[in-house]
């Protein structure tokens, strides 16, 4: 086995996850310039819905192909954390539009303590488990990594949605919107782009994509758990900082790295600092890389927007 | 007139001190010992609301990894008062060393986030709050400096000359427990906090952090200094949230790194937001308020499984779920809290457009 | 306001004094403290039902102490497993009166709560706190009827060494599973195997593939964990994942219905401890798995523990023949008791002084007895 690749793929897989969550905080930055702090908990929420859905369906029709079945899942999911995202944005978020920055950042995380907690009563408290058995279980050999079938289409899917949602930006009456509203709203506003609409389209979207990052991570551990969005949730929010916040392609390049970043961490801090430093300071990366990143290049690594002062 | 004021603002005074100590007889009488607990971590909760309050409420910095500074501060005491390194050093030692220390990590949290806005330097906060747990976790190996996981017992109490806290004392005939000698000690301190923030409140550098609040380019512009300005609330913060730390050590004998989690963090500054951003009063009763209710709330479980034979929603998990939704209706509905500041500016309750 | 106040704490005091001189029969309080809410409320509710269940039994033998007959009540607080409220919770109990208490489940819980029973003279056992601080912090009120991290930890890291020659040890950085396996990590060095990797994750995190792919660099035979089900079953995952063959090992955490649910197959050839005998194999075992079930269904993990911690207590008030916490305490010092968890007696310090551990594998899907080991 090489090492160094293996923890190649473990990063890549990890990473993959980060970025479709990352998706979700810079498209909503990018157009509200506000860090949706429940989004984490929205990609929970996806998990938590899928799972149930799952059980649900092979309760009744347990002759249908296993595939079949988590994808009825997972397109249960998408539609229910859409909905979710849509109302987040119409309750907690809209009213408080031109309100000064921390009334929304407190909001949000009001909002995400409500949904764990709103997660915890209806799924109880603890870990559920994912019936992996109905995925296909097979392991491949490349180049001295292993790598399982979940963990492949991990890595198609987030790029196939990575290519889809760029297209969906710069090719569609929607994206143009998008952007323009990003740009300057009023603008936007005068020149006929219904600016709500295009909110809450990106609330939407977002959402959507967080749903298939919390099935993904679930169906990849095999357990979901009702306070799993959150460490995720700030991960990927690093990941967006670092990629540079409201840049898609940053997005995606910024979960990939920060994924790579903790599994070569993890990997090799015990034997390059002589056993000082441990694995266990694994989740400590992220938050570094996020206090180093905006200290010394808010923009991020392809970010042009200037963070600019309060 | 003015004498006659002057005479009722210290009728007040008098009577308000007296009601403040005779209240732990009167709710060990009434509510049991235990509430004599309930009230003296009440007590460190407001020291430590009042604390953030300068950063969140005051200087309009959102901090949410202020946890950091009371774990610094216990960690402190508890380091420098215990077998874990054969230490018993005196508490006026321990207590300024441990808001000294806390000061020093709000400067360095400060400096590199002086030019983020307001959502990032929320987040970068956060970070930090972990950093330092983590690292109180894992401080353990290969040099045992925390102990880990395992926390730090038999800490040494508070010793006040010779007259220890830690155990029952007879005063002026009276035997009076551990909770309750601490009670005193904490309203001693309580009251000094107090004292400061309202002396700050209505001096210059008060003034200062309100204006770099509502408009930071402004206050530069009229002369303010931004940079020492806002190192000055976060080095004042922390050496609150340190000094409560360090209470607190010596109170409970035991700390370890669970008591210090994001959550912890979220609870004070919910505080804060429920009570009354930037109003002593309303940080205060925002701090007795998230610290009573949900022991109140204990009792409603007992009630559910008196009426029902079973708990059909734990107390703690309705806990959680109402401070999330007072959370959100707080900032839809009454942005500036209960006790509203008298500042009609409030920075929450206008368009910053 | 004030006066009436008064009043009423001089009626609450004389209240108090009132029911110390009761006649024939009395009420006694034992209390009990465990997590109730929170995630391991399902633990801590199970180590209630223990604590219940043996109180029920007790007063159906209509006990008669000092001359009087005496009724057992339970008074369960809960702790959430917060070191700040464990404190809370004790002195409330205490308030109420309590003659002793079996409790708390967590380590970080019962190291604080110790210190304010200490101060009241209140014997407390702990039915499941396995930090080896709890009892060594020379409290005379501290007991309890499980295993410490040492005695459990030398059993287990022989039993790595026994398994292969080259260990690695994996922990999630809490009191528990930090604490486990430190003294596996002693054991197993000490039984000649060679520790090849110390890794550390926490107990939120479900990805392991960094450190276990570091670990699979150094080809161990053995890989223990110190941890609970929800890290080590996903562990598990990975680790066949990763194409590793090493032996699984893990300690109580570990030995959980949950563990098998989470992992599915890839629990299949998993070991992992508990201390004590196996239910089928006690005496009283299948009385009281039997009685248990039937009251409050299947037992989670430490109920029988809770369960012989109130036993012992009320036995040794027997055998004081008083059921004054200052009284009877000399008499838990001397305990020497049959319980469904194995035979108990405590040495100075307040820990089990012979502590059989059993190993258990998953075979088809059930945790199977594979040996029990006396250190």
């Amino acid at each position: 086995m090489d090492i160094f690749a293996q923890q190649m793929v473990n990063g890549l897989v990890l990473g993959s996850v980060y970025a479709l969550v990352a998706l979700g905080y810079t498209l909503v930055y990018g157009i509200l310039e506000l860090i949706n702090f429940a989004h984490g908990e929205t990609t929970m929420m996806g998990s938590m819905i899928a799972i149930t859905v799952i059980g649900a369906l092979f309760g009744v029709a347990p002759d249908l192909p296993g595939i079949v079945i988590v994808f009825t899942g997972l397109l249960a999911a998408i539609p229910a954390c859409m909905l979710l995202g849509y109302s987040i944005e119409r309750v907690a978020y809209r009213p408080l539009r031109h309100a000064p920055r921390l009334a929304p950042l407190i909001t949000a995380i009001g909002i995400s303590i409500v949904l764990q907690n709103v997660a915890m009563l209806i799924w109880g408290k603890q870990y559920i488990a994912f019936p992996t058995t109905l995925l296909p279980q097979g392991r491949h050999e490349i180049l001295g990594a292993s790598i399982t079938d979940v963990q492949i289409a991990i890595l198609f899917l987030t790029v196939t949605i990575m290519v889809a949602l760029v297209t969906l930006v710069n090719r569609t009456r929607l994206g143009r919107a998008m952007r323009a509203t990003a740009q300057a709203p009023a603008v936007a506003q005068l020149m006929g782009v219904n600016v709500n609409r295009v909110i809450s389209a990106t609330f939407v979207i977002g959402a959507g994509l967080a749903a298939i990052a919390g099935v993904m991570v679930s169906a990849n551990y095999g357990q979901a758990h009702y306070y799993m969005g959150f460490l995720l949730g700030l991960k990927a929010f690093s990941a967006a900082v670092l990629g540079g916040i409201g840049n898609l392609t940053g997005a995606m390049l910024g979960g990939m790295l920060l994924g790579v970043l903790e599994a070569l961490g993890a990997g090799y801090i015990g034997d390059l600092t002589g056993g000082f430093l441990g694995s266990h300071y694994q989740d400590i990366f992220a938050f570094l890389v996020l206090i180093l990143v905006l200290t010394l290049k808010p923009s991020g690594l392809l970010g042009s927007k200037s963070v600019e002062r309060a | 007139m003015l004498n006659l004021l002057k005479s009722k603002a210290w009728l007040t005074a008098v009577l308000l001190l007296l009601g403040l100590i005779l209240l732990p007889f009167v709710v060990e009488a009434s509510l049991g010992k235990s509430w004599l607990r309930i009230l003296d971590f009440a007590l460190l909760y407001i020291m430590l609301a009042l604390g953030l309050n300068i950063v969140v409420g005051y200087a309009g910095l959102l901090d949410l990894g202020y946890v950091a500074f009371y774990a610094v501060g216990a960690y402190c005491w508890a380091l420098l008062a215990s077998p874990h390194f054969g230490l018993n050093l005196p508490f006026w030692v321990i207590l300024p060393a441990g808001a000294a220390i806390a000061a020093l990590f709000g400067v360095l949290l400060g400096t590199p986030t002086l030019r983020l806005r307001g959502d990032y330097l929320a987040i970068v906060t956060l970070g930090f709050g972990e950093i330092i747990r983590i690292f109180l976790n894992n401080l353990n190996s290969p040099v045992n400096i925390t102990n880990g996981p395992q926390g730090i017992t038999l800490i040494e109490p508070m010793n006040l000359f010779g007259f220890s806290l830690g155990k029952k004392q007879e005063i002026l005939g009276l035997t009076l427990s551990s909770p309750h000698l601490y009670y005193y000690l904490f309203l001693v301190f309580v009251a000094l906090v107090v004292f400061v923030c309202m002396r700050l409140e209505n001096s210059r550098i008060g003034r200062a952090w309100v204006a770099i609040r509502e408009d930071e380019m402004a206050a530069a512009a009229a002369g303010i200094n931004t940079r020492n300005i806002k190192l000055l609330a976060f080095a004042m913060g922390a050496t609150f949230g340190g000094l409560s730390g360090g209470l607190f050590a010596s109170f409970q004998g035991f700390v370890s790194p669970e008591s210090f989690n994001l959550m912890e963090s979220i609870m004070i500054l919910s505080m804060i937001v429920l009570g009354g951003m930037g109003n002593i009063y309303g940080v205060i009763l925002g701090a007795l308020l998230v610290t009573v209710i949900p022991e109140a709330l204990r009792y409603t479980g007992e009630l559910q499984r008196a009426l029902f034979g079973e708990v059909f929603i734990d107390p703690a998990d309705l806990r959680m779920l109402l401070f999330g939704i007072a959370l959100v209706l707080m900032m839809l509905l009454r942005p500036a809290g209960l006790l509203p500041s008298k500042q009609r500016r409030q920075e929450l309750a206008e368009d910053a457009g | 306001m004030k006066s009436t106040l008064l009043a009423l704490s001089i009626a609450v005091a004389l209240g108090l004094s009132m029911t110390a001189q009761a006649e024939e029969a009395v009420t006694v309080k034992i209390g009990q403290s465990s997590p109730l809410t929170g995630p391991q409320a399902h633990i801590g509710k199970d180590n209630d039902n223990g604590v219940r269940l043996a109180i029920d039994e007790i007063n159906a033998t209509k006990p008669v102490i000092d001359g009087k007959a005496v009724t057992f009540e339970v008074m369960s607080e809960d702790d959430q497993a917060d070191p700040k409220t464990a404190t809370i919770v004790a002195q409330r109990m205490i308030d109420e009166g309590i003659v002793g208490v079996v409790g708390h489940l967590n380590s970080g819980a019962t190291i604080p709560a110790s210190k304010v029973y200490a101060d009241n003279d209140i014997p407390q056992i702990s039915p499941s706190a396995t930090a080896i601080k709890y009892t060594a912090q020379g409290f005379k009120t501290a007991f309890r009827v499980m295993t410490n991290d040492e005695q459990q930890g030398k059993v287990l890291g022989a039993y790595a060494a026994k398994l292969g020659k080259k260990v690695a040890i994996v922990d999630d950085q809490t009191a528990y599973g930090q604490g486990l396996a430190a003294e596996v990590e002693k054991a197993a060095k000490a039984a000649g195997a060679e520790v090849v990797a110390v890794e550390h994750t926490n107990d939120k995190a479900t990805d392991f593939s960094a450190i276990l792919t570091s670990i699979k660099g150094k080809a161990p035979d053995v890989i223990f964990f110190g941890g609970m089900d929800p890290q080590g079953a996903p562990m598990a995952k990975q680790m066949r994942q990763l194409g590793m063959k090493a032996q699984f090992l893990g300690g109580d955490g570990l030995q959980t219905p949950k563990f098998i649910e989470l992992a599915g197959a890839d629990a299949e050839g998993a070991i992992a401890s508990i201390p004590g005998l196996p239910i089928e194999k006690m005496p009283k075992g299948a009385d009281f798995k039997k009685k248990f079930e039937e009251k409050y269904g299947q037992i989670q993990l430490y109920a029988p523990y809770a369960y012989d911690a109130a036993y012992v207590m009320v036995d040794a008030m027997q055998r004081a023949n008083s059921t004054d916490p200052v009284k009877y305490l000399p008499e838990l010092g001397k305990t020497s008791f049959e319980g469904v968890t194995g035979k108990i007696g405590f040495d100075a310090k307040g820990d089990l002084t012979s502590g059989p551990i059993t190993l258990y594998t998953v075979k088809g899907g059930k945790w199977e007895t594979l040996e029990t080991v006396q250190p």
